[in-house]
């Protein structure tokens, strides 16, 4: 295993090259292949995909565990639990996550991509981006908690559902984001 | 009958040895988009390389179509798919947040999955700031609640707001995503230009 101090210094992990890896596929063809996996989910078992619903699932049960009284009195938290009879991490938004890290490594692995690394532009520290990484996800598992669902969840699978909520998310979705990108464009370009 | 799992077709065990298969494809189709990295994606917001909007809309129109014409044809019961209800307000406060932490974290909560599991270390503190921002409004829960739960507007699809027809608003749709591919492309010559990089 590669030292993880490096990690937090200037120079990125130093790399291994065996394979080359090869480039990412035609974005029209993945959009085929996306939309026919959340058609799927559609016919097979009448709802869409998810992601962040799988995270709060965790939470809650943390939360639980820890303090089960003070989860028991929050509403949010109770959307979660279960009434104790099944376990709430048997759920179908947990498995289609695990399912989403288990294809994620395989078709990296199939196409050599598959690298310890951070991913950042040219201009800013490791341990500045890690930093960003992180604060960037806790606005986002907040916001999504907000919005009832995230990229996939809403403008996904709302989206092709035509959902009039999920339209206007996606659309705030992209104005945030455009908005801000000046802002944070020493983080990527 | 579609969708089969609400015709009893099998059980619930099955239907999370589904979740798993389906969630493998969801993971394998997002790696392949390059959607595991987040200078891909965060490209998106300085119009240099537009994959997020073309692999979109691209999904939502293949899918969008796909359910409007299995329902059409009758072998799809469009009323039985599970549809969250729009909270109008709630929901544009929590997209422009997600936009926000787009920018600053690089990924989304399904995209952050796949960078975590092909090694990306950022992807994982992404990850864990996702964790720890779900934590936070849990706890606040019970103060913001009253927001969350303002402007209800119920079940209700752009034919309905609009009133217009299911296939109106599917055509309209595909005419809007084919107008934005042709601006996404364009945008990414001009772009990659200006910026002198490669074209990706």
């Amino acid at each position: 295993m590669s030292s993880l101090s490096g990690i937090f210094s200037k120079e990125n992990v130093k790399e291994e090259k065996v394979f080359q890896p090869e480039p990412y596929s035609n974005p029209y063809l993945v959009g085929v292949g996306l939309g026919l996996v959340l058609l799927a989910a559609f016919v097979i078992m009448g709802r869409g995909l998810g992601a962040s619903g799988a995270a709060s699932t965790v939470v809650a049960v943390t939360v639980s565990k820890v303090a089960p009284e003070h989860a028991s009195k929050n509403n949010f938290y109770k959307e979660y639990l279960t009434d104790g009879t099944t376990n709430p991490l048997k759920d179908w938004l947990v498995f289609e996550v695990i399912g989403v890290a288990v294809g994620g490594f395989l078709s990296g692995t199939l196409a050599h991509r598959i690298k310890r690394t951070i991913e950042k532009g040219p201009n800013i520290s490791n341990r500045m981006r890690l930093i960003y990484a992180f604060t960037g996800g806790a606005i986002m598992g907040f916001g999504a908690k907000l919005a009832r669902g995230c990229t996939s969840g809403q403008a996904l699978t709302g989206g092709a559902l035509l959902n009039l909520g999920s339209w206007a998310f996606m659309f705030a979705v992209f104005a945030g984001g455009y908005l801000t990108a000046y802002f944070f464009r020493r983080q990527w370009l | 009958m579609m969708p089969y799992y609400k015709f009893d077709y099998f059980s619930f065990d099955f239907s999370l040895v589904v979740a798993f298969i389906i969630g493998i494809g969801f993971g394998f189709a997002l790696e392949r988009g390059g959607f595991g990295n987040a200078r891909i994606l965060a490209a998106q917001f300085y119009f240099y390389n537009m994959r997020v909007l073309k692999v979109m809309f691209t999904a939502i129109i293949t899918a969008m179509l796909g359910l409007f014409y299995f329902s059409w044809i009758g072998w799809l019961d469009l009323s039985l798919i599970y549809l969250t209800d729009t909270y109008i307000l709630p929901q544009i406060i929590g997209g422009l947040l997600l936009g926000i932490g787009f920018v600053i974290g690089g990924y989304c909560p399904g995209t952050s999955v796949v960078s975590a599991s092909t090694g990306r270390y950022d992807g994982m503190m992404y990850l864990a700031g996702m964790f720890f921002g779900i934590f936070v409004f849990g706890e606040i829960f019970p103060l913001i609640e009253s927001f969350y739960n303002s402007t209800p507007m119920g079940r209700i699809t752009l034919p309905e707001f609009l009133g217009l027809s299911h296939g109106m608003i599917v055509f309209l749709v595909v005419l809007m995503a084919l107008g934005a591919f042709a601006a996404a492309e364009w945008s990414e010559k001009v772009m990659t230009k200006k910026l002198g990089r490669e074209k990706e």
